[in-house]
C-alpha cells in the first residue's frame, strides 16, 4: 500500500466553486463578452448564439459552455524540440517556466535596469536549458536590438535555437502568428507532427472586464486550428479591472477565460485549452499591479482549484516578485509563490526570473528561482515510507555510540530525501567569511557565469535553423528591416549565425 | 458591584457634561451665524464654497453637482466658485493622497466629483459668454495597437481635476486623430500613452509625424507608460513624461512655465 500523500492545498470549499460558476454562466449569458473579432463572431453566429453586431457583444448560452468544456481535453501533452520527452500537462502535475516578456534585465554589475539584447535573450534561453528545476522554456525577454513590431517571432527563433525544452510564447500582432507557426513546424518537420506533438503554448490574455481583444482572440482560433495549446490569461486587478473582493474577481476570471475557451471549441472541437491568468491584487495606494501580494496568490490558487473542478489543465503567474533587486522581497514573495502554486497543483507556473510586476528578468534570480522551484518540487513528493520496517531494523543492537552517517541505509537513501541547493547559503559563518561573505546574488550571478561557461548550447539542427533563418528573415523584411542581430553562439567570437 | 454602580454614575456625569459642550457649541455657532448674517450674502456664499469643497474631498458627487446647480441659482461668481470652492477641494485631495491618506479610490471618485461639477458649471460658464479657467487643453490617448489604458485614464482624471481641459480620445488611437483634435480644438498638450514596447514606438512615429506636418513645437508632447523612461522621451525629443499621474500633473504645470 501507497502511503505517501501529495501535500495539496484547496482554498474553496466545493459550494463557493459551484456559485462562482454558476454566477460566471450568469454573466456569460445575461451580460454577454465583447469579442472585437469577425471571423469569432461569425462563429459564435453559426452556433446559434445571439450576437450584437453593432456593439460586437454575444451572449453566451450555458449549454454551449457544457458542450465546449465536454470537447476540452483535461490532459495535454507537450514535447521538447526533439520530439522525445514528453510532459504531462494537466492532473496534479507540475512544471515551472520563467515569467515571461520582461521589457527589461537586470544588470548584475550595475543593479540597474536596462533594455535586454539579443546577447541577454541567448543567456537567458541557455541558463533556462540547463536548470533542471524549470521544465519549460518561456520567451522571457524582449530584445531591444531588433525592431520591436517583430520582437514577438524574433524571441521564439531564439528561444528554438537555443533550447531543447517545451516553450510559452505568444503573440503581440495578427501576423506574427504565421512566421511563429513556420518556425514551430519547421522544426517538427509537418504540420501535422506539429499537432501531434505539440512544442509551444501561446499566451492569450482577454480584456478585463469581459472583453476578447482583435489580437488574441485571433490568436485562440489560428492555434486552436494548429493544435498549438493556448494559455488563457485572465487578469482582473481587484478593484481596478475587476470587482474588489476575491471571490467577485474570481466570478470574473470564469467567465472571461470560459468565453476563451468556448472560442477555442468553435474554432475547432477539441483543441487544447489551459485555463490559466495574471490577476493581481490592485494595489490602491500606488496603482501597481503586485504579483507577490498574498492576495494575488489566493485568487490564483482558487481558479486553479475551480479549473480542476471543471477538469482543465491549469495555469498561473506565480513563483515572482515585484522586488527591484534580488533581496529578501526578492526570495520570499517568489518563495511563498512557488510553494504555494506547486500545494495548489498547477500544471504550468510561469514566474521565475521575473521581478518588478512582470516587467524585468534576472539571470541571477532564475537561478535563485531554480532552487527554490527545486524545494517546492520536494514538498510536494510528499513524506514517503521507503522500506519496511521503517526504521526499527536500524536500531538494531542500538547503543550511545549509534551513529548513522555510516549505515548503507542512509547512503541509500540520503539524495533520494534530501535536495542540496547550489547557491543557497548553508556554510559555517567562518567559511562563508573566508569566501568572501558573498550575497545570494553574487553567488547566482557567478553560478550563472559557471553554467554558461561549462555547458556548450543545445544548438538546434543546422539545417533546420537555417529554414528558421530564412523564415526570420522574411518576416523582418514583410516589415521593412533587412539585417538581424549576429548572434554569439559560444564563447568564442567567431561562432556566428545571422546575417 | 458597588465599583460597577460607581463607574457608571462616573460615565453618566462625563456624559451630560459632553452633552452640555455641543449644546454650548451649537448655540455659539448660532450665534456666529446670525453675526455673519449682518453682513447679507457672503455668509451662504463661505457656506457654499465650503461645501463644494467638502463633496469633493469626501467623494459626494450628487452634492457636488447640487452645490453647482445652487451655485447658478443664486448667481455666484462660477469662476469664483471654481477657483474657491472646488479646487482647493481637489488640492487637498491631492495632499491626502500624497500625506498617505487617500488611496486611488477616494482620488479616482473626487477626480469625477470634481467633472460631475465641472459639467454643470461649464455650460453656464459658456452660455454667460465666460470664459472658463483653465490651465490648457489637453489631448490624451493611448496609441493605435494598445488597448491598456486604466494608466492613461488616471492620467486623464488627475490632470483634469487640476485644473487642465482634458479630451480623452480612449485607447488603441490612430496617431493622425490625436493630431486632428488638436488642431481643431486648439489644444495645448498632446499626451500618449503606451504600454507596450511595440507600441511605444508609435510615440517617436507621432512625433515624427508631426514634423512632418510642419506641427512640431506648436503642441506640448508628454509620453508615459511603463516601458517608457525620461531617456526614451528625451530621445524621441517630447517635451515631457512622467511616472505617474500626480507626478503628470506636476510635469504638465511645470511645461506651462517653459
Ligand atoms: C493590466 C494589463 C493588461 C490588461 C489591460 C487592461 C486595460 N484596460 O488597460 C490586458 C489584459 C488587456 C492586457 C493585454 C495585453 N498585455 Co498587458 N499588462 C497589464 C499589466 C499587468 C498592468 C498595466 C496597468 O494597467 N498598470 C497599472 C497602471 C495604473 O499603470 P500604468 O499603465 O503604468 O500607468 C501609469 C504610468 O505608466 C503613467 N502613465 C501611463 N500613461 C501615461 C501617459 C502619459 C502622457 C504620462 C505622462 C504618464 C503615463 O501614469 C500611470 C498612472 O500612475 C502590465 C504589467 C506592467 N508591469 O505594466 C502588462 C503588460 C504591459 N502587458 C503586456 C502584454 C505582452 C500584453 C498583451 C500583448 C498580451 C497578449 N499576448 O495577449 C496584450 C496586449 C493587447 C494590446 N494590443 O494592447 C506586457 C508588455 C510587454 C512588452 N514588452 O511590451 C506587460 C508588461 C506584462 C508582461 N510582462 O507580459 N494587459
Amino acid at each position: 500500500m501507497n502511503l505517501t500523500i501529495r501535500p495539496k492545498l484547496e482554498l474553496l470549499k466545493k459550494e463557493l466553486i459551484e456559485k462562482i460558476i454558476e454566477e460566471a454562466y450568469i454573466i456569460l449569458e445575461k451580460q454577454g463578452v465583447y469579442v472585437e473579432n469577425i471571423e469569432a463572431l461569425e462563429l459564435f453566429k453559426e452556433a446559434g448564439i445571439r450576437v450584437d453586431d453593432e456593439t460586437q457583444r454575444v451572449f453566451i448560452t450555458s449549454q454551449l459552455v457544457e458542450d465546449s468544456l465536454s470537447s476540452t481535453p483535461s490532459v495535454i501533452k507537450l514535447y521538447d524540440r526533439s520530439g522525445d520527452k514528453e510532459f504531462i500537462v494537466g492532473e496534479d502535475e507540475v512544471h515551472f517556466d520563467p515569467g515571461s516578456t520582461a521589457v527589461t534585465i537586470i544588470d548584475h554589475k550595475t543593479q540597474e535596469q536596462r533594455k535586454a539584447l539579443t546577447e541577454d535573450l541567448v543567456k537567458f534561453t541557455r541558463l533556462t536549458d540547463c536548470l533542471d528545476h524549470l521544465h519549460f522554456q518561456s520567451t522571457g525577454i524582449i530584445s531591444s536590438d531588433v525592431p520591436e513590431i517583430i520582437s514577438d517571432s524574433y524571441r521564439l527563433y531564439i528561444c528554438l535555437q537555443f533550447s531543447e525544452k517545451p516553450i510559452v510564447t505568444g503573440t503581440f500582432r495578427v501576423e506574427g502568428f504565421k512566421p511563429m507557426k513556420d518556425m514551430l513546424v519547421a522544426v517538427r518537420g509537418s504540420e501535422k507532427a506539429l499537432e501531434e506533438r505539440p512544442l509551444a503554448i501561446f499566451d492569450a490574455c482577454p480584456s478585463p472586464a469581459l472583453k476578447w481583444s482583435n489580437l488574441t482572440t485571433q490568436s485562440l482560433i489560428d492555434c486552436a486550428r494548429a493544435g498549438i495549446p493556448s494559455e488563457l490569461i485572465s487578469m482582473g486587478m481587484t478593484g481596478a479591472t475587476s470587482p474588489v473582493t476575491i471571490a467577485g474577481t474570481l466570478v470574473q476570471h470564469v467567465a472571461e477565460n470560459l468565453c476563451g475557451l468556448v472560442i477555442c471549441q468553435l474554432a475547432k472541437k477539441g483543441a487544447p485549452v489551459i485555463f490559466g491568468g495574471s490577476p493581481s491584487s490592485f494595489d490602491m495606494r500606488k496603482g501597481t499591479t503586485p504579483m507577490g501580494a498574498i492576495e494575488t496568490m489566493m485568487i490564483d490558487s482558487a481558479y486553479a482549484q475551480i479549473a480542476k473542478h471543471l477538469n482543465l489543465p491549469t495555469h498561473a503567474y506565480m513563483g515572482l516578485s515585484d522586488a527591484k533587486i534580488n533581496d529578501s522581497q526578492a526570495g520570499l514573495e517568489t518563495g511563498i509563490g512557488a510553494v504555494l502554486a506547486a500545494l495548489s497543483g498547477i500544471n504550468v507556473i510561469s514566474g521565475p526570473g521575473m521581478m518588478d510586476f512582470e516587467s524585468c528578468q534576472s539571470l541571477e534570480k532564475l537561478v535563485i528561482d531554480n532552487e527554490i522551484c527545486g524545494m517546492a518540487y520536494r514538498l510536494i513528493e510528499g513524506i514517503s515510507q521507503r522500506e519496511d520496517p521503517i526504521a526499527t531494523n536500524l536500531f538494531d543492537g542500538f547503543t550511545k555510540e549509534t551513529q548513522f552517517l555510516s549505515m548503507p541505509h542512509t547512503r541509500k537513501w540520503y539524495r533520494q530525501e534530501h535536495i542540496f541547493p547550489r547557491v543557497i547559503d548553508r556554510d559555517t559563518y567562518d567559511y562563508w567569511v573566508s569566501l568572501g561573505k558573498k550575497s545570494m546574488d553574487d553567488r547566482a550571478s557567478e553560478e550563472a557565469e559557471k553554467i554558461l561557461r561549462e555547458n556548450s548550447p543545445s544548438l538546434l539542427d543546422k539545417n533546420i535553423f537555417q529554414e528558421l533563418h530564412k523564415i526570420m528573415l522574411s518576416d523582418a523584411r514583410n516589415n521593412s528591416f533587412s539585417a538581424l542581430p549576429e548572434i554569439k553562439i559560444g564563447s568564442s567570437p567567431k561562432e556566428l549565425i545571422g546575417s | 458591584m458597588l465599583k460597577g454602580r460607581s463607574m457608571n454614575r462616573k460615565m453618566r456625569k462625563e456624559k451630560l457634561k459632553k452633552e452640555k459642550n455641543t449644546k454650548e457649541r451649537i448655540v455659539e455657532k448660532e450665534k456666529n451665524r446670525n453675526k455673519l448674517n449682518s453682513k447679507g450674502e457672503n455668509v451662504s456664499k463661505e457656506e457654499l464654497l465650503t461645501k463644494m469643497k467638502k463633496s469633493i474631498i469626501e467623494g459626494n458627487k450628487d452634492e457636488a453637482k447640487a452645490l453647482a446647480r445652487e451655485a447658478v441659482e443664486k448667481h455666484v461668481d462660477l469662476n469664483e466658485a471654481i477657483d474657491e470652492g472646488y479646487v482647493p477641494g481637489i488640492q487637498k485631495v491631492g495632499d491626502l493622497w500624497e500625506e498617505g491618506e487617500y488611496f486611488l479610490p477616494e482620488l479616482i471618485t473626487s477626480a469625477e466629483c470634481m467633472k460631475a461639477a465641472m459639467g454643470v458649471l461649464k455650460p453656464e460658464l459658456k452660455k454667460a459668454q465666460i470664459k472658463a479657467k483653465s490651465l490648457g487643453k489637453v489631448v490624451i490617448g493611448t496609441v493605435e495597437g494598445d488597448i491598456h489604458d486604466i494608466g492613461k485614464s488616471l492620467v486623464s482624471s488627475m490632470l483634469s481635476a487640476n485644473g487642465f481641459e482634458v479630451i480623452d480620445l480612449g485607447a488603441d488611437v490612430k496617431l493622425e486623430k490625436f493630431i486632428e483634435m488638436a488642431e481643431a480644438e486648439d489644444a495645448d498638450f498632446i499626451c500618449l500613452s503606451a504600454l507596450l514596447t511595440t507600441t511605444m514606438l508609435g510615440q517617436k512615429k507621432f512625433i515624427e509625424l508631426l514634423k512632418e506636418k510642419n506641427l512640431f513645437g506648436r503642441f506640448k508632447i508628454m509620453v508615459g507608460g511603463a516601458p517608457v523612461n525620461q531617456k526614451w522621451a528625451d530621445d524621441i525629443s517630447a517635451d515631457g513624461y512622467a511616472e505617474n499621474a500626480m507626478t503628470a500633473v506636476k510635469e504638465a504645470k511645470n511645461l506651462l512655465r517653459k
